[in-house]
C-alpha cells in the first residue's frame, strides 16, 4: 500500500471551488444558523475570487450548497442580466457544472442581492441573500461587544428609537431598506439591504433563507414556516412602498415593486425590477406558453 | 389658653437605601474602604470630598454600573430584595433602567449626542417597553417640560444645546420614568454659576414637587448645601463624617471637615 493510493489524486481545485474544510465549515454554521433563527453565527469566511462587498458571503454559501444537479439563478438588484449577477452565475456554473437559469419557478438555489423575486417560492427552494452589514444595532450602538451583550438579553428598545427619530425627523418611517426585523419573536436582524415591500415576503415563507455576510464573517439563516415581523410601534403601522399602483411600461405589469426610469421630458416610466418576472410577462402577453407562477402581491396587496 | 402638643413621636420609616460594608480596589489603589450608606425615602443626601475621595465610585455602584470587592446593597421597593450585587445583568438593567435615574457630570456619558432631545427621553422609555409613539413622545415632552427644558427645541439633538440645556435633558431623561433614587453625578460642575444655580432650581423645585429621594454628590459646598437634607463627607474611601446638614456646615466635628467648610467660606 502506497500513500498515493490512499489519498484522492490531484486536482487543480476541489468541486465547487471551496476546499472540503471550508464547505464543512459553512455547512456547520448553517446549520446552527437554522437552529436559532435570526442570530448572527460568526464563520471562517474564505477567499474566493472576487471583491469583498460583492457578494462573497452569499457566494461561499452557494458553493457550499451547490451539486450537479442544483438550478442556480443569480439576482443582482431583482434583475439577471446585471454584469455582478451574470459573472457569479457564470462562476458557479463553471466550477460545480450546475445548469443555470433566469425563472424563479425553475430555481432550486436563488443567490440574490437586495430583492426577492416576485413569485412565491417553494420549500424545495433555497434564497441566499448577500448582506454588506449584518449588524442591526450598529447605528445605534457602535461597540459591537455591546450589541452583541444587547442580542443576548433581547434588549431592542434602541432600535425603536431610531424609528422614533426618523418619525421626529421627517414624519414617518424614513428606512428604506434593511429594515431591522424580530424572527420568530427573539433575535432582531437586518433582512439585507431588501426594500420594504419584500421583508413581508420573509414572513411564514415556505422557502429557506440564508444570509451571509462574506466581509463581516456573519451568518443568519430564516428558516421555512418562520415568523418575522419587522419593528414597529403599536400606533404607527408598517408601510411598504406605494408601487401598488404603478404598471411596468415594458411589460404592462401592475402592482409590484418597480423602478424608476426618469424620462427625457423630467417625467419617470417605471419597469419592474424582478427583470425575469417582466420577461415572462412580455412574452405571456405576447401568446407564448410561459409559467407564471403565483406572487406574493396580487395588484399591490400582500396576498397572503 | 393651653397650648398642646403632638406626643413625641419616633421614626420608624425604613430606610431605602442601605449599603453595607462597600469596600472596591482598583489594583493597589482603595477607592472604597468599608463604606455604610443610609438614604431614606424622600431624602436629599449629599456626599463631599475631594477628587479621588471615592464618591464617584459609590454612586456608580448605586447605580449597578460597578460590583464592589464585598458588600451588599439593598433597595426598599416592592419587588426588589436581598442583595442587588448579586443580580444577573439582565435583572441589574431592568433595575436601573426602571427604578434608578442617574445624570453624570459630562452629558456625553449619559446622552445619546446626536439622536434627538426627546428621543434621549424616548429611549429610557422605550427600554422600558413602551411601543407606541404617541404615548413615547407625549411623556418625553412631559419629562422634559418638568425639566424646564423649552419646548421650542424638543427635537434638537443635545450636541448642539448649551451644557445647561444638555443637563435638563439628562435629568428629564431620569425621572420620565418617575425612579425611586434620582442620582446626581456633579450635575452643575462645569456650568457657569447663572446657569448653576437654575439647574439648582429646577432640581430643588423636582424634589418638592416630586419628593424623589436624592444622592448629590459634589465637591461644591454650596450645591450640596442648597439641596441635600443630610451629608456624607468622604476622604480617601472612607466616610469620615456623616449627619444632617446644618450639622455638618455650623459644627464640624473632624479636622479634614472642619477645612473643607472653612476653605469654602
Amino acid at each position: 500500500m502506497t500513500l498515493a493510493s490512499l489519498t484522492k489524486p490531484w486536482a487543480p481545485m476541489s468541486y465547487g471551488f471551496l476546499d472540503a474544510s471550508a464547505k464543512r465549515e459553512l455547512r456547520r454554521k448553517m446549520v446552527k444558523a437554522v437552529c436559532v433563527p435570526g442570530c448572527q453565527m460568526p464563520y471562517a469566511s474564505r477567499e474566493v475570487p472576487m471583491a469583498r462587498g460583492w457578494g462573497t458571503g452569499g457566494l461561499q454559501v452557494s458553493l457550499t450548497l451547490i451539486n450537479p444537479q442544483t438550478c442556480v439563478k443569480v439576482i443582482d438588484q431583482g434583475a439577471d442580466d446585471s454584469v455582478n449577477a451574470a459573472s457569479i452565475r457564470r462562476f458557479l456554473s463553471r466550477v460545480s457544472g450546475a445548469p443555470v437559469t433566469l425563472d424563479t419557478l425553475q430555481a432550486d438555489l436563488i443567490q440574490s442581492r437586495h430583492r426577492i423575486p416576485e413569485e412565491i417560492l417553494r420549500e424545495d427552494q433555497v434564497l441566499v441573500l448577500q448582506v454588506p452589514n449584518p449588524e442591526p444595532l450598529r447605528s445605534v450602538q457602535p461597540n459591537m461587544s455591546i450589541a452583541r451583550q444587547m442580542h443576548g438579553d433581547a434588549d431592542y428598545g434602541r432600535m425603536w428609537l431610531q424609528l422614533y427619530e426618523q418619525i421626529v425627523r421627517s414624519g414617518r418611517v424614513m428606512q428604506g431598506a434593511s429594515y431591522p426585523s424580530m424572527v420568530n419573536g427573539r433575535h432582531v436582524m437586518t433582512p439585507s439591504p431588501i426594500p420594504r415591500w419584500d421583508v413581508p415576503k420573509l414572513h411564514m415563507a415556505k422557502h429557506l433563507t440564508i444570509l451571509s455576510a462574506g466581509r463581516e464573517k456573519r451568518i443568519f439563516a430564516v428558516p421555512p414556516y418562520c415568523r418575522v415581523e419587522p419593528l414597529v410601534f403599536d400606533d404607527v403601522p408598517y408601510r411598504v412602498e406605494d408601487h401598488a399602483g404603478l404598471t411596468c411600461s415594458r411589460s404592462g405589469a401592475k402592482g409590484f415593486f418597480m423602478n424608476e426610469v426618469p424620462q427625457d421630458d423630467g417625467t419617470s416610466a417605471f419597469e419592474l425590477s424582478d427583470s425575469e418576472y417582466g420577461v415572462k410577462s412580455i412574452r405571456r402577453a405576447e401568446g407564448d406558453p410561459v409559467d407564471l407562477g403565483d406572487t406574493w402581491y396580487t395588484n399591490g396587496e400582500l396576498t397572503k | 389658653m393651653t397650648l398642646t402638643l403632638d406626643a413625641p413621636r419616633i421614626v420608624t420609616v425604613d430606610p431605602l437605601l442601605e449599603l453595607h460594608g462597600v469596600n472596591k480596589s482598583y489594583g493597589p489603589v482603595v477607592a472604597l474602604r468599608n463604606v455604610h450608606a443610609t438614604v431614606f425615602p424622600g431624602e436629599v443626601l449629599g456626599i463631599v470630598g475631594e477628587s479621588g475621595s471615592g464618591k464617584s465610585t459609590l454612586l456608580r455602584m448605586m447605580n449597578l454600573e460597578e460590583t464592589p470587592d464585598s458588600g451588599s446593597y439593598t433597595l426598599d421597593l416592592p419587588d426588589v430584595d436581598g442583595n442587588l450585587f448579586e443580580l444577573d445583568r439582565f435583572a441589574r438593567r431592568m433595575l436601573c433602567a426602571t427604578r434608578i435615574g442617574i445624570v453624570y457630570q459630562n452629558p456625553h456619558l449619559g446622552l445619546l449626542m446626536k439622536h434627538s432631545s426627546s428621543g434621549n427621553v424616548a429611549e429610557r422609555l422605550l427600554v422600558a417597553g413602551e411601543r407606541r409613539f404617541a404615548v413615547l413622545r407625549e411623556k418625553a415632552t412631559d419629562a422634559l417640560a418638568a425639566s424646564e427644558f423649552p419646548l421650542e427645541r424638543l427635537d434638537a439633538p443635545p450636541i448642539e444645546l448649551s451644557g445647561g440645556m444638555q443637563q435638563r435633558v439628562q435629568l428629564a431623561k431620569a425621572i420620565a420614568l418617575e425612579p425611586a433614587l434620582l442620582l446626581l453625578d456633579e450635575p452643575t460642575t462645569g456650568l457657569d454659576v447663572s446657569v448653576q444655580a437654575l439647574v439648582l432650581d429646577t432640581l430643588k423645585r423636582l424634589q418638592q414637587d416630586r419628593k424623589i429621594t436624592m444622592v448629590i454628590v459634589s465637591h461644591d459646598l454650596g450645591v450640596i448645601r442648597t439641596l441635600a437634607d443630610r451629608v456624607m463627607v468622604m476622604r480617601r474611601g472612607e466616610v469620615v463624617e456623616a449627619g444632617l446638614a446644618d450639622q455638618i456646615f455650623q459644627d464640624p466635628q473632624h479636622a479634614y471637615t472642619q477645612q473643607l467648610v472653612h476653605a469654602k467660606l
